[in-house]
Parts: structure tokens; sequence; C-alpha cells
């Protein structure tokens, strides 16, 4: 199981960062919610993976539990990652439509002077 | 526990809302509301202040839990200076944004305000990593919607690129914090303190990662040298309020550096000495060179005072970076001063780009010319650092608090050449801008009219009360820089003696 969520968060990880340098607005919002479900999982191994045991310490024996704290943490995550995710889309579409260029580097800048916009 | 110490969070996230749904429709009131309210929260912040200034840290558990479990928010002297400074700041900039008629090109200006601000108190007051993170992004999807507020097509593409930088940062902040989380299983700052030292030295591997990514994040948000990228276009393209109002946002960065290093990751913690002192005071060097470069090369007034912001920082992070007391108290000094002139300096930015358009050129005299010139010439000496307004004492105590340091040679060498570039770039801008344009003859036609906006018409007194605010603000620093000194002082001492804030925050906990 350790093999698979590393992986699954490096995968996430490399494919989001690569879609990000793709500097179009589409792929870089893509890219930025792979990089978003990546520390998602990441932050849900943090408690250390254990499957099918209740968040609930004993006092009076030795069990195996899960760590609710993480799952507190990524629900937080999610849901800022997901309040974040609809601002970008907004704003990217605002620059699209204002602009008509989907681009996310800086055209340069119109030379002289009154060029406002 | 007392409860004025969540005020500063909960006043702002009352109003925004009350904005947003009730008086939305009617100008006067939400002006009246936003106002009303930054003064109650800069009433608040002062007896806060007063409150922390003897040395106590006050600790208030939401909800009532205790500290390792529940989230705390404290007041210590470093938190209560930065909640002060932020609502100081904030009343001006208001004004600015009122008198010059920029809250009324956009939606919701003053609840996104509104919401900035509590981000911004939230940062400052938080005793926990976790939830540093979560107040980081309020502050951040509030500065989001300031950002491109009143729109147009650079400025959401800038918009486009902050919030994709910022994003990119928070999820880097999240990594750090699972990594920080796995090893210590905690993230309480004052359990994490307790838990970093404990560590033994030889196992400390994932928690030098986190303290890295950490630090990243952080740098990030101040905007040292390599991670600035995002900073001069988006300041550069924000509304001027909105501009002047992130130079307090660079300043969380600092301050978050400030207080992690020094409680969790402090000098004499085994575990991650050695990590941050080697390349965090060369990027801060090179990030003041960048800064003063950016100044001298800008063709937009706007990226002047941006580049000027980011040369501030590196001064600031220089001091910072040196992670002495008396370093630190010098870095508390500037910070102060720096967050106001950055601020000034946009807004003295905004009265030109109003008057005759973003770009530095030869133009005929503008509207009202003397007082601007003026108030850019005082900006321009507090960015500096030239005498005598509190930007030279406040480099001064930098370069003496170096003075000792190992690269004491270069610390002093590149301030001192960095100051005298920025110095050649705003007398450039300056005499630009305010003085060959006397010799133009006055019928020229005009070349731009961009925005329409005829300040010369309507009396706009607002903007300039509040750039004097501001002076002001600075000239009271400079004049009262024995006392300011002093408290800086005493926060260093503050800061390089986390037992106290861990003993505060644990309680009997801590041993």
């Amino acid at each position: 199981m350790e093999l698979l969520v590393a992986s699954a968060v490096g995968i996430l990880t490399a494919a989001g960062i690569y879609l990000i340098l793709r500097r179009r607005s589409f792929p870089v919002i893509l890219g930025l919610s792979l990089l978003t479900y990546a520390v998602n999982v990441f932050l849900f191994a943090t408690g250390r993976l254990v499957s099918g045991a209740p968040p609930i310490l004993n006092k009076y024996e030795e069990v195996v539990y899960t760590d609710p704290l993480p799952q507190a943490l990524v629900l937080t995550a999610i849901v800022i990652s997901f309040g974040m995710t609809a601002v970008v889309v907004m704003v990217a579409l605002g620059a699209y439509l204002s602009s008509q260029n989907d681009r996310t580097n800086m055209p340069a800048e119109p030379e002289g002077a009154g060029d406002d916009e | 526990m007392n409860h004025l110490l969540i005020a500063p969070v909960l006043l702002p996230a009352i109003v925004a809302p009350f904005i947003i749904m009730v008086v939305r429709h009617h100008m006067d009131l939400t002006r009246i509301f936003s106002v009303a309210s930054t003064v109650l929260l800069a009433a608040v912040t002062l007896a806060l202040w007063a409150m922390a200034a003897d040395g106590t840290v006050h600790v208030y558990e939401l909800g009532d839990w205790p500290a390792p479990f529940g989230i705390v928010l404290v007041l210590d002297r470093l938190s209560a200076m930065m909640i002060v400074l932020t609502s100081i700041l904030a009343l001006p900039i208001l004004l600015y944004a009122i008198g010059s008629g920029w809250d009324e090109r956009g939606a919701n200006f003053h609840a996104l305000f509104q919401f900035q601000l509590m981000g911004i108190m939230g940062a400052f007051l938080t005793g926990d990593a976790f939830n540093l993170f979560v107040f980081f992004e309020v502050l951040l999807i509030a500065s989001y919607g300031l950002m491109i507020h009143s729109g147009g097509g650079r400025r959401f593409q800038a918009g486009v690129q902050y919030v994709v930088y910022n994003l990119l940062g928070s999820t880097l902040f999240l990594f750090a914090l699972g990594t920080l989380y796995s090893v210590t299983g905690t993230l309480n700052m004052a359990d994490l303190a307790v838990k970093a030292a404990e560590m033994p030295a030889d196992d400390t591997a994932l928690l030098r990662v986190g303290a890295v990514m950490l630090l990243l994040v952080f740098a990030i948000k101040a905007a040292l040298l390599p991670l600035h990228f995002w900073l001069p276009s988006a300041y550069a393209n924000a509304p001027a309020p909105v501009a002047a109002l992130f130079a307090i946002m660079t300043k969380v960065g600092a301050y978050a550096i400030l207080r992690m290093f020094t409680l969790v990751f402090g000098p004499d913690v085994a575990a991650t000495t050695g990590l941050s002192e080697a390349w965090l005071l060369p990027a801060a060097l090179l990030t003041l060179i960048a800064g003063a470069i950016g100044v001298l090369g800008s063709k937009k007034i706007g990226r002047v005072a941006a580049f000027g912001a980011i040369a501030s920082m590196g001064t600031l992070l220089i001091a910072i970076s040196l992670f002495t007391e008396t370093a630190a108290a010098a870095a508390l000094y500037y910070l102060v001063h720096s967050t106001l002139a950055a601020a000034l300096l946009f807004l003295v930015a905004d009265l030109v780009v109003e008057r005759q358009g973003p770009w530095i050129f030869v133009n005929k005299p503008m509207a009202q010319t003397g007082l601007i010139s003026a108030l850019f010439f005082a900006a321009a000496i507090a960015l500096t650092g030239m005498p005598p307004l509190s930007g030279f004492l406040g480099k001064l105590l930098v370069l003496d608090a170096t003075r000792g340091a190992d690269l004491a040679a270069w610390i002093w060498g590149v301030i001192l050449v960095g100051s005298l570039i920025t110095i050649i770039g705003m007398a450039r801008a300056g005499s630009i801008l305010f003085w060959k344009g006397h010799g133009l003859p006055q019928d020229e036609e005009e070349p731009d009219e961009t925005d329409g906006t005829e300040t010369g018409a309507k009396p706009a007194h607002l903007p300039f009360v509040a750039c004097f605010a501001l002076l002001g603000g600075l000239v009271a620093l400079t004049v009262f820089a024995g006392p300011a000194t002093n408290y800086a002082e005493q926060t260093a001492a503050q800061l390089y003696a986390p037992a106290d804030y861990i003993q505060a925050v644990l309680g009997k906990e801590a041993q």
C-alpha cells in the first residue's frame, strides 16, 4: 500500500507540475487540481497508512487506530482547494475574455506613453 | 482567557458579510461601515498592544480546548506589533481608496478589504501551523479578488499569474505541514518547538525537509529572490490601494520566517541548525540588488514602487537571515518603516497614474504637481533610506547589527550600493516625472487621456490626507525612534527566549 500511495503522490505531482508549465490557463488549472489531489493524498499518508481501523484510542489495551487529525486536515484542504480552483477558473476566464488570450505569461508591454492596457 | 484577543479576527469577519448582504447597494453606508470597522479594529489592536507590551504572552484557546489539541491564538509583543501595524496601515489606505474612487470601480471592494484584514490579523495571531495555512488562504483569496478589482486585460493576466503562483505556494505549504506532522505528530507551534528540540540530531532528515519547504513557502510570500517573480507585475497591475495593502503581505512572509525560525527551528535546535543560514542571506542580498536594479530600469511608476518594495524586503530579510537578537531588533524597526514607506510610494505612484498614466515620461506638469512631487520626494527618501526619515535609521540599525557577521563586508557593500542604485533610480523617475516637464511648452497636445478621470475637476482631498497620514506615521517613527527601537529590542529578546511562549501555550506540559 505504501508503494501505491507514494507513487500516486509522485505521479500526480509530476503531472501537475508538467501541466502548470504548459503556460495556458486550462492546462494550468488542471495541473493545479492534480497538485491539490496529490497533496490531499499525501496529507492522508502523514498519519501513517492504516486500513480498517477506527480513529479511537483505547486506554485499556493497545489497539491499532487511525489518526483522525490528518483526515480533518484533508477535509480543510479539500474545501480550500475547491474554493481556490473556482477562483482561478473565474480569474482565468476573466483574463481570457478581456484579452482574448489564454496564455499565463504576460505579453510584452506595449512601448510608449499613454498605453494603459 | 481574554476574549478581546479574537476580536481582530472576528470584527472584520462579521463586518464583511454584513457589507455584502445588507448594505451592498448603498455606497455611502458601505464606506461608513468599512471605515468604522477599521477604526474600531485599530482601537482593538492598540488595546491588545497595550496588553502585550509588558511582555506577558497571552493565549486564547478556541472552544476552550487545551493547547496541543485545540487551536490557539497567541498574543506576544511581535504579534501585537504586527496587528497594530496592519490596522494603522489599513486606515489611510481605506481613506485613499474612498477618496480616489477606487472602491467604486468594481464590486465588493470593502467586503474583500475586510476579509483581507481578517486573514492578515489571523495569520499574525495564530499559534498553530495549520491554522496559519488557513489564514494565509483567507488573506490570499481576498487578495485575489482585490487584485483583479475593476478589471482590465493586463490586470487580469497579472492576476492569473499571481493566483497560480500563490496556489503553488499553498500546495507546497501543505506538503511542508504534512511532512512536519508525520515527523512530530503535532502542528501546534509551541508543541512543534518542544518536539523539534527533543529530536535526536541524527534522525531528522524529514524534519529538515519540512523546515526547508516551510521556509520556501514563506520566502515566496516574502518575495525572496528566486521566488519573487510574482511580485512586480502583480503589485504594479493591482489597484493602488490594494498594492499599498499588499505591502503588509510580504511582511506576513517575513513575520512567519521570524516566528517559525526562532520559535520552532530556533538557532539552538540541534535538528535544524545550518539549514537556512547558508542560503537565506545570499538570497536576501540578491533580492536587494534585483530590487534596486528594477527600480532603476522600470518604465512605469507602479513598477518603480513594486521593485522598491522588493529592495526593502531584501534589506529586511538580510537582517532576519542573521538570526541574532540585535539583527532581529533592527529588522523589526525596519519592517514597520518599510511597510509604511512602500505603501506611501504605491499611493503616490497612483496619484501620478491618475493624472498622466502609468509611464515615466516627460510631460507637462500635472494637476497639483507641487504637492505630488513633494510626496514622491518624501516617499523616495523614506524607501531608499536617506536621512531625515526613518529609513535612514532603519538601515543604520541593520548595518550596525550586521557588523560582527561573517559576511559583514558583503552585507555592508550590498546594502550601501543597493541604496545608491535605488536613489539613482528614484531620482531618475522623479526628475523625469516632475522636473523636466516644466521646460515643455504648455499648450502641447496631451498624448494620453487614458481613463478620462480629470482629477483636477473634483475636490480630491482625501487621497492627500491618506498620503500625509502615512508620511506622518513615518515621521512619528523617526521622532519616536528611541521608544520604537526599545520596543523592537524587547520584542527580539522575547523572540529569542521562546520558553515563555511555550510555557504560556502548553501550560505545565512544557516540562
